[in-house]
């Protein structure tokens, strides 16, 4: 029978992949986004996860919270994505020393 | 028996499209793996018996971030090889950082599974009369209230940044002064004259 240690492993192995992910695609930053997303995702599934092990709905509502999180974070991060390109006419971030921090 | 099945192929199918949107070469097909994946992780949570986050994971993440994602890859014009570069170079730590987070979460599933540690009492029992869906809503709409609320924020914070991010002034356009229009009274505008015969009028 599926057991919450199922649910665990897959989203352990999503969560790695997505930081994985962040690491060799260090240069495009719309897979970068892409990443955190699957992160996210990872996340969401571990709540999910819990909520139904345990009983308790309040994962859930939680999860729910997380989602708003991601969208809006998806958002404002393609916005800067589109006005950085349109400054410098590439997305790679490797490089991005603007603001001299 | 046909949960596990349908568990293992959800499973397997996220993860392979996950690895997928992270080794793909074109971020047009990366989008495309995400929302497989999107929709298999739904498939998952609609197995653990949370159809409110499934559906909301269909209409948020595959209805709109995903499409997002794909308007901004498709929209500006980037070469995608130039930005490959360095993908065998970061594969090495990439991947010793990915082996090492792996180990602490299975260390830490571990852990868990050991037991020891007690949780503290439910804050919200399911109700086994009640649909997923409405308990949710008696949650959401009366205890966590401020919650929903701050996420309505969130997103309008997040809708008013995207928006003032990208918005920009164009050039050279002929674009109407409302105000100035609204202001023009008829005796600014026209002139009643009587000409004589032959005189013609000047304008």
């Amino acid at each position: 029978m599926i057991s919450v240690g199922h649910y665990l492993a897959v989203s352990a192995v999503l969560f790695t992949l997505g930081v994985l992910g962040i690491f060799i695609n260090r240069k495009n930053i719309i897979v970068i986004l892409m990443a955190i997303e699957l992160i996210l995702l990872a996340v969401n599934i571990n709540l999910v996860a819990f909520s139904a092990a345990l009983g308790d709905l309040v994962g859930q509502v939680f999860s729910m919270f997380v989602l708003t999180v991601a969208a809006g974070e998806a958002a404002i991060g393609l916005a800067i994505l589109v006005i950085y390109f349109r400054g410098r006419g590439t997305i790679a971030v490797d490089d991005a020393n603007r603001m001299k921090g | 028996m046909i949960q596990l099945f349908a568990f293992y192929l959800f499973a397997t199918i996220v993860i392979a499209s996950a690895a997928m949107v992270i080794f793909a070469r074109n971020p047009v097909h990366s989008v495309m793996w995400l929302i497989l994946a999107f929709f298999n992780a739904a498939g998952l949570m609609l197995l653990a018996g949370a159809e409110f986050i499934a559906m909301l994971l269909v209409i948020v993440y595959v209805g709109a971030v995903a499409v997002l994602f794909l308007f901004v890859v498709m929209m500006l014009d980037i070469d995608f090889a130039e930005l490959r570069a360095g993908f065998v170079r970061y594969l090495p730590l990439g991947a010793l950082v990915a082996i090492i987070l792996a180990a602490e979460l299975i260390f830490a599933v571990g852990a868990w599974s050991a037991g020891g540690v007690d949780l503290a009492a439910r804050a919200a029992p399911v109700v086994s009369d009640k649909s997923n869906i409405q308990q949710i809503g008696e949650l959401l709409y009366t205890r966590y209230i401020f919650l929903f609320e701050a996420a309505g924020i969130v997103l309008l914070v997040a809708m008013i940044g995207a928006i003032v991010l990208t918005h920009r002034k164009r050039g050279g356009v002929r674009t109407q002064n409302i105000s100035k229009q609204n202001q023009r009274r008829p005796q600014d505008a026209t002139r009643l004259v009587d000409p004589g015969v032959g005189q013609g009028m000047e304008l």
